[in-house]
């Protein structure tokens, strides 16, 4: 069972919500000094490089997305045994809820929710950031020009689901997009 | 308020959790006597004028931080990783 419990996309002014369900969840820590070699093995074996601070490699089904320091977010397959020799891996499958927000004003929800620059020539698709969603910790990856990747703790579904219901309400009440 | 964060980049005061005085990064070495640790435990200066202090990016990458911040004016004249300035912590760097 999925955190929001499979719902239904929901669809306010133009713009979507939709849980998504991103498979595997693994938290990659490099150990000290080992930081190329675990590039090198991730490349390998899943076709994507290491991110660097606030950036997210690979795409749908399979991404590494920075997650703090000296951390990323493994998020689609199965890690290949090799990254073990390199960082600590954490499964993390049972502990996010994911959702995306997409469609013309999704950054303008955004803007309700965390303190963070969203203008296009700043936060731009690929780039990703660890934040507060309200009051959550959340990580917000931007993977299109009007598509937000959103992962709040799991305990926080509802709350997630409440907070971004109320502010596309209120972008849309304003006529935008 | 914003803390330039060295790895997030600027972020608001609210991404924040504040410690104190970057005091625990000079820790005395446990045979180093009682006046020592009377002083590293017990004793803070309250500066009018610049301060290290310890800040932690709760909300953000999870990384604690050196912050130089005045006193009077809250200004903030430089961020540092603290896994960058104590190089003894096990695991340590960006």
């Amino acid at each position: 069972m999925t955190p929001l419990d499979g719902m239904a996309p929901l669809a306010i002014g133009g713009m979507t919500l939709s849980e998504v369900d991103l498979g595997r969840l693994t938290s990659v820590a490099p150990y000290k000094g080992r930081d190329a070699a675990l590039g090198k093995a991730l490349k390998a074996a899943h076709g994507m490089g290491w991110p660097e601070p606030n950036r997210a490699t690979g795409k749908d089904g399979a991404r590494a997305i920075w997650f703090g320091q000296r951390m990323a977010l493994l998020a689609g397959p199965e890690p290949a045994a090799e990254l073990a020799e390199h960082a600590a891996l954490t499964d993390q499958s049972d502990a996010w809820t994911a959702v995306t927000l997409e469609g013309p004003g999704a950054a303008d929800v955004l803007a309700r929710l965390v303190p963070l620059d969203l203008r296009p020539g700043v936060f731009a698709p690929g780039h990703t950031a660890r934040t507060e969603l309200q009051h959550m910790m959340a990580s917000v990856t931007k993977t299109g020009e009007a598509a937000f990747l959103i992962l709040v703790f799991r305990s926080m579904a509802q709350t997630l689901l409440h907070d971004m219901q109320t502010a596309m309400e209120g972008v849309a009440a304003r006529g935008r997009p | 308020m914003r803390i330039t964060c060295p790895l997030c980049g600027a972020r608001d005061r609210r991404e924040f959790y504040y410690k104190g005085d970057a005091v625990a990064l000079d820790r005395p070495d446990p045979a180093a006597g009682e006046a020592a640790w009377d002083d590293y435990v017990h004793n803070r200066d309250n500066p009018a004028g610049p301060t290290r202090e310890l800040w932690y990016h709760e909300s953000g990458c999870s990384a604690w931080l050196v912050v130089t911040r005045d006193t009077r004016t809250h200004e903030i004249s430089g961020v540092d990783l603290a896994s960058d300035l104590a190089a003894d912590v096990a695991g340590a760097g960006a």
